[in-house]
């Protein structure tokens, strides 16, 4: 039997929402940045799994791009959280609070 | 991709993704993101995104992953020892994260069949097709891409970069100071 693309969309979104619970959940600031990134695989898999059911190769072309902003995302965010590291010496969202309104 | 290996990938990637965010040590969440980037790039060569899986795995796993395990031993993070949450904030978050499912698998019920599962083009999904999608249709994309990545490197590097030393010769450093310091 094939597994339906609806059911890779639905893991997707499973995926999704346990990093949507991560980054509410969660105060450590890299952990936070881990579950963003959990939320990109989750959308980089219903592609994937739409480019299959469609034939068509588009949506591995944007699964490839968002590969690239997550390398981006990555990398600054993780500058930014050695920056506020050194100044604060914490890493809990919490404390983290200087533009707060 | 058969039945049973699609359910256990399901399974093996939603409890790692729970133990992303359940874990306390930082380390451990990272290793259980990495079982589940993996796991996703067996789906996606199971759905026939060779070159993308492969990417993922080298990519995410092999680049990004290694950045964050970097920034882990760079700050000497320890376990938390405080609770990760309050309690109406943690109630909302599982609130919130199942109203999504549930709102996101409404859309699901709509999504495409399986009528046009077994005809594929030859090459799908290799290098080849891949490359002349990105650099026809997406050669501007692309392009930006290089761009941003570029952006991206600069300010990493601007601002995970230790701050100079104090010039005691001008004063006109000392705004830039007082900024840093806050």
């Amino acid at each position: 039997m094939i597994v339906p693309p609806s059911w890779f969309m639905a893991l997707g979104a499973v995926l999704f929402a346990i990093g949507v619970a991560g980054v509410l959940l969660r105060r450590n600031v890299i952990v936070m940045l881990m579950s963003i990134e959990l939320m990109l695989n989750a959308v980089n898999l219903t592609f994937v799994a739409l480019s299959r059911a469609l034939g068509s190769v588009d949506g591995q072309v944007i699964v490839l791009f968002v590969i690239t902003v997550a390398a981006a995302e990555a990398a600054t965010g993780l500058a930014i959280i050695i920056a506020a590291f050194r100044n604060r010496e914490t890493l809990n969202a919490d404390e983290l609070n200087l533009m707060r309104w | 991709m058969p039945l049973w290996l699609f359910i256990f990938l399901a399974a093996l990637a939603v409890l790692s993704a729970l133990g992303v965010i359940l874990q306390r040590n930082a380390v451990h969440c990272l290793m259980a993101l990495v079982l589940t980037l993996l796991d996703i790039a067996v789906m996606f060569i199971g759905l026939g995104a060779v070159t993308v899986g492969f990417l993922q795995a080298i990519v995410y796993v092999g680049a990004i992953m290694v950045l964050f395990l970097f920034v882990i031993w760079l700050l000497n993070l320890q376990v938390e020892d405080r609770p990760p949450a309050h309690l109406a904030l943690k109630l909302f978050g599982s609130i919130g994260a199942a109203a999504l499912v549930a709102e996101l698998c409404t859309f699901v019920v709509k999504a495409p069949s399986t009528a046009g599962l077994s005809r594929l083009p030859a090459g799908f999904g290799s290098i080849g097709s891949l490359a002349e999608s990105l650099f026809t249709d997406y050669l501007i994309a692309f392009e930006m891409t290089s761009l941003l990545l570029l952006v991206a490197v600069i300010g990493a590097i601007a601002l995970a970069r230790r701050p100079a030393p104090a010039r005691s010769e001008s004063a006109a450093a000392m705004p830039e100071k007082q900024i840093g310091s806050l």
